[in-house]
């Protein structure tokens, strides 16, 4: 039997507010416990809500890049049920009119273009933390968090195999970071995702039973957590068992997911619209406001380093993974307009890959988009050697800020006078008789000799291609 | 002093006749006189009462007086006062002090006003009668065998008592204005979204509303000036020009049209309260009034819809209240799920407990249309049914109660008796229009009545106007129950 997997995404992104949904509390990470809960935090008697205006505007920016349709008026509504980290025993969330519906996510999967389809994107306020650990056998909560805003993004069952959902993921977390809207720290987070999975027989178009794994907070755990899931239900299904719909958690430490309560004991939350808080109306005008104030979203970014600058689709996605990324690929091809496919190599060659080794993200490059672009020209000018232009690069990296100081300090500059490299090529040919005997006998190697004498006489300063070009038309007579 | 006016009373102070020092204690003796028989005061703290009435003297010495500088006001204990004792009437919040103040506490203390205690009320404000508070019973001054109506039935009958001149309550489905009518005194349910809800505990929030309760039209007017206002932490509270509520006072009412709704004349109002009603609207005719039939044929089901509306939000309202951050928690309890349960279970009252039940239902998958959705359909008819009757009238006219005050027990042992009560003053909050109750007569046992006058959005100022002109030539409101144990 052939099995299909169908897999839905509920991401909660984290808005990068400095106040929270609903109170003035900081909503700074890492805080002594409790010392960022206000009033309305805890739940005081008598306190209220007042929604923070910066996160719903987070979530403005968030439905126009997917391409959502956004709400005029959309309701907060309450979700109740009693935990001890959720201080008024209802959550404020948004049920049946969320701020945002429909919208589409793409990436490339190989060579094809996935689209992902979404459900809806809604605010609602995050609970606290139960500590279960060090308080001799009771639990300590913490309320920092509480209260903290979220926008919880929900896709259709649109995706079909683990590594799907994580390029979708992976494409949410740039997006969410690219417009400014999460800091996307998944460690700390502000970014994590449930993953609904099921599986059904290829060909057939109902639905099955599903399965939510809770809290994925990393890529990795993403990917391993639907893997187990999915052959966890195919085992089960081939030996004619049935899947229950229930909710999982991951544990990584054993790498399988188990049951954390099933649907039978799934609570009935009594929605209801928060009568504290007035519906949301968001304006056209806000909207268009919100609209302009938009970076260049990275849609519309690969397109345009694809038609307007002739990359190619692969260096286009590369070069847009994060709006950083391409805000400095930008900025270099502004101060060296004509050479993009040298800069792309550039920046995803060597400057990647030493970030990559530091563990560095390229806003906190040592060098600057401006002075790798003072260093390519001079690649571009057949002023340095390739080699040579890595020894530039070293210094950088370093602390140098100036390619043509780095250049003139070290005297590194490439001989591509022609006469110059003549004469040297001579000298070499007249002294090395033999070989000279040996390359016209037919013998290609010798040709790598003549060529390290040239770069040897020169210090390595010499241009390759004009030695090579000048070697064969001397050596050929 | 006893029967003065806050304008009498501001004025004493201003020239310096009495200090609020004077003023406060003398209030204060009689309600620690009386409050044993009367059991209108979850708390009285003189020290603290007495302190502020030293600042508000300080400041008239310096000729900052505003019109309640050194005024007590006393306040339901619904709303937090910082460093008060701020209960609800629950045995939850029995040991709760709340670390900061309402918005409208902190009003009055901007305005000068001195807090002289925390008046008692049904627990949580879910009830029609001020019997159902976790430190018993208030009683009516007019007679100590009655309830004073409720919830707000500690500041009614503390007003009638002459133990403060005036006191703030809440009206959800009538707390301020029955209590107002079966103690005698004038209480005024202002337009929802007038008065910020901020450090009032909440019982319904789409209905709540605090509001002013005092001897008269012309306090209440100058109390609600003080209150009144936008609040940018109550999203429900509405920004708009500050009014001064008594600006009309003096008008006269000559020409104004009031509205008789067929439906609070017919079947269920007893015979003294009809007959006090019908006589004081012969007496507005007089002074110039018009009168006409208007219709509120969706009243009728104003009872059933508000018993699952107010039902539902306080399920949730009330959640916060686990035994977790504060108040009352169980002494034994084995784990977090018998920790809530014994909690709740011991903490709350069987009326809270009631409609804690009726709200949890009513919201429960499956039956939320046929409950709540469709009772918020019947909200908006009630609506409608008043913004057609105030195309033919200024004002809405009728009793404010069925009946005068009721025994004490009487209707405990059967809700639904008990919510019919307020069969009169539901209506006027499911629409958020203000209403008011000012004494027309007494009924049956020397027991006041009330006359209710009900206004479009915003109306407040014109209804305070009736009041005022009725009261100007009736002395209903000047009466004294026997029990404030005469003038001192």
């Amino acid at each position: 039997m052939k099995w299909e997997i169908v897999i839905g995404l509920e991401t909660h992104a984290q808005l990068s507010t400095v106040s929270k949904m609903f109170s003035g509390a900081s909503t700074a990470f890492g805080a002594a416990p409790n010392t960022q809960a206000s009033a309305v935090d805890i739940a005081l008697p008598g306190v209220l809500p007042v929604a923070n205006k910066g996160a719903v505007e987070r979530a403005i920016r968030f439905g126009i890049a997917v391409g959502g349709h956004i709400s005029e008026r959309s309701i907060f509504a309450r979700k109740n049920y009693f935990y001890p980290d959720l201080p008024k025993g209802y959550q404020i969330s948004q049920y049946e009119s969320p701020i945002v519906t429909g919208g589409t996510i793409s990436f490339h999967g190989g060579d094809v273009e996935k689209t992902v389809r979404l459900t809806r994107a809604h605010l609602e306020e995050d609970a606290g933390k139960s500590l279960h650990e060090d308080f001799h056998g009771m639990s300590g909560i913490d309320l920092n968090r509480a209260g903290t805003p979220l926008l919880e993004i929900v896709t259709e069952p649109d995706m079909r195999s683990a590594a799907e959902a994580v390029a979708y993921a992976k494409t949410l977390h740039a997006l969410v970071r690219w417009i400014d809207i999460c800091d996307g720290n998944m460690q700390e987070g502000s970014f994590r995702c449930d993953a609904n999975v099921s599986v059904r027989l290829q060909g057939s178009d109902k639905l099955g039973t599903r399965c939510e794994i809770k809290n994925l907070n990393s890529f990795r755990f993403l990917e391993r957590a639907i893997e187990f899931e999915v052959r966890r239900q195919i085992e089960l299904l081939e030996d004619g068992g049935r899947v229950v719909q229930e909710t999982r958690l991951y544990d990584p430490d054993r790498d399988e997911t188990r049951s954390m309560r099933s649907k039978e004991d799934a609570q009935d939350y009594r929605y209801f619209p928060d009568p504290d808080l007035l519906p949301l109306e968001v304006t056209p005008a806000w909207v268009e406001q919100v609209r302009h104030a938009l970076p260049e979203l990275p849609a519309a970014k690969r397109e345009r380093f694809q038609r307007e600058l002739g990359l190619t689709a692969y260096d286009a996605a590369l070069l847009t993974a994060s709006r950083e990324m391409a805000v400095y690929f930008d900025e270099v091809v502004g101060a060296l307009p004509g050479h993009q496919k040298l800069i792309a190599n550039w920046i995803m060659g060597e400057l990647s890959g030493r970030l990559n080794k530091e563990g560095r993200d390229i806003e906190r490059s040592p060098i600057s988009a401006i002075a790798l672009a003072g260093l390519l020209r001079r690649i571009a000018d057949n002023t340095l050697s390739g080699k040579m232009a890595k020894d530039v690069f070293d210094a950088l990296w370093e602390g140098g800020t100036d390619a043509d100081r780095i250049i003139q300090d070290r005297g590194l500059k490439q001989i591509s006078d022609t006469g110059e490299i003549e004469k040297i090529v001579d000298a070499i040919v007249a002294a090395n008789p033999a070989q000279v005997a040996e390359y016209r006998a037919g013998k290609e190697k010798a040709f790598n000799f003549f060529v390290g004498q040239a770069m040897k006489a020169t210090k390595g300063k010499a241009n390759p291609a004009q030695v090579n070009e000048m070697l064969r038309r001397k050596l050929s007579v | 002093m006893i029967n003065a006016s806050l304008t009498e009373l501001s004025h004493a102070l201003a020239r310096k006749d009495v200090s609020s020092l004077e003023l406060t204690q003398f209030f204060l003796d009689r309600a620690l006189r009386l409050n044993p028989s009367l059991n209108a005061f979850i708390t009285l703290d003189p020290d603290a009462s007495l302190a502020q009435a030293r600042a508000a003297d300080a400041l008239i010495a310096k000729g900052q007086v505003q019109p309640l500088t050194g005024i007590p006001v006393a306040l339901k204990d619904i709303f937090c006062a910082k460093a008060w004792l701020t209960t609800c009437g629950s045995r939850i919040l029995s040991n709760f002090v709340a670390p900061y103040d309402a918005h409208v506490v902190e009003k009055l203390r901007t305005a000068g006003a001195v807090n002289l205690g925390k008046t008692n009320m049904d627990e949580f404000a879910m009830g029609s009668s001020s019997e159902t508070s976790h430190f018993g019973p208030v009683k009516n001054p007019w007679d100590l065998g009655t309830v004073p109506g409720g919830s707000s039935g500690g500041s009614a009958a503390a007003v009638a008592a002459r133990l403060t001149p005036v006191a703030l309550g809440t009206d959800t489905g009538g707390s301020i204005r029955q209590p107002a009518a079966f103690c005698g005194i004038s209480g005024l349910k202002p337009t929802y979204g007038v008065v910020s809800r901020f450090g009032m505990i909440a019982f319904a929030s789409s209905l709540d509303q605090g509001g002013p309760m005092g001897k008269s039209a012309a306090d209440l007017a100058l109390l609600l000036n003080a209150i009144a206002g936008f609040d940018t932490r109550d999203s429900t509270s509405l920004e708009r020009e500050n009014e001064d509520y008594t600006r009309d006072l003096e008008r006269p009412i000559a020409g104004t049209c009031i509205g008789m709704p067929k439906e609070y004349f017919s079947g269920g109002v007893a015979a003294d309260v009809a007959r006090a009603v019908e006589a004081a609207i012969a007496e507005l005719t007089r002074l110039g009034c018009k009168v006409v039939e208007v219709s509120l044929p969706r009243s009728r089901l104003a009872v059933p819809a508000y018993y699952v509306l107010a039902p539902a939000e306080a399920s949730s309202n009330l959640a916060r209240f686990d035994g977790v951050r504060y108040g009352f928690r169980a002494p034994e309890y084995g784990d977090l799920k018998e920790m809530y349960m014994k909690t709740r279970t011991q903490a709350f009252g069987a009326e809270v407990k009631r409609r804690i039940l009726i709200g949890t239902y009513v919201l429960s998958h499956g039956y939320y249309d046929a409950y709540y959705l469709q009772a918020q359909k019947v909200r908006r008819l009630i609506a409608q049914d008043f913004a057609n009757a105030f195309e033919q009238c200024d004002v809405i006219i009728g009793p404010t109660s069925p009946t005068t005050a009721f025994k004490l027990g009487a209707n405990t042992s059967d809700p639904v008796q008990m919510y019919l009560n307020d069969i009169y003053t539901i209506p006027a909050p499911l629409a958020g229009i203000p209403g008011l109750s000012i004494p027309c007569g007494f009924g049956a046992g020397n027991l006041p009545v009330g006359l209710q006058i009900m206004g479009n959005y915003f109306q407040e100022a014109r209804l305070l106007n009736v009041a005022h002109q009725y009261q100007r030539v009736t002395d209903w409101h000047t009466q004294m129950p026997p029990e404030t144990g005469g003038p001192t």
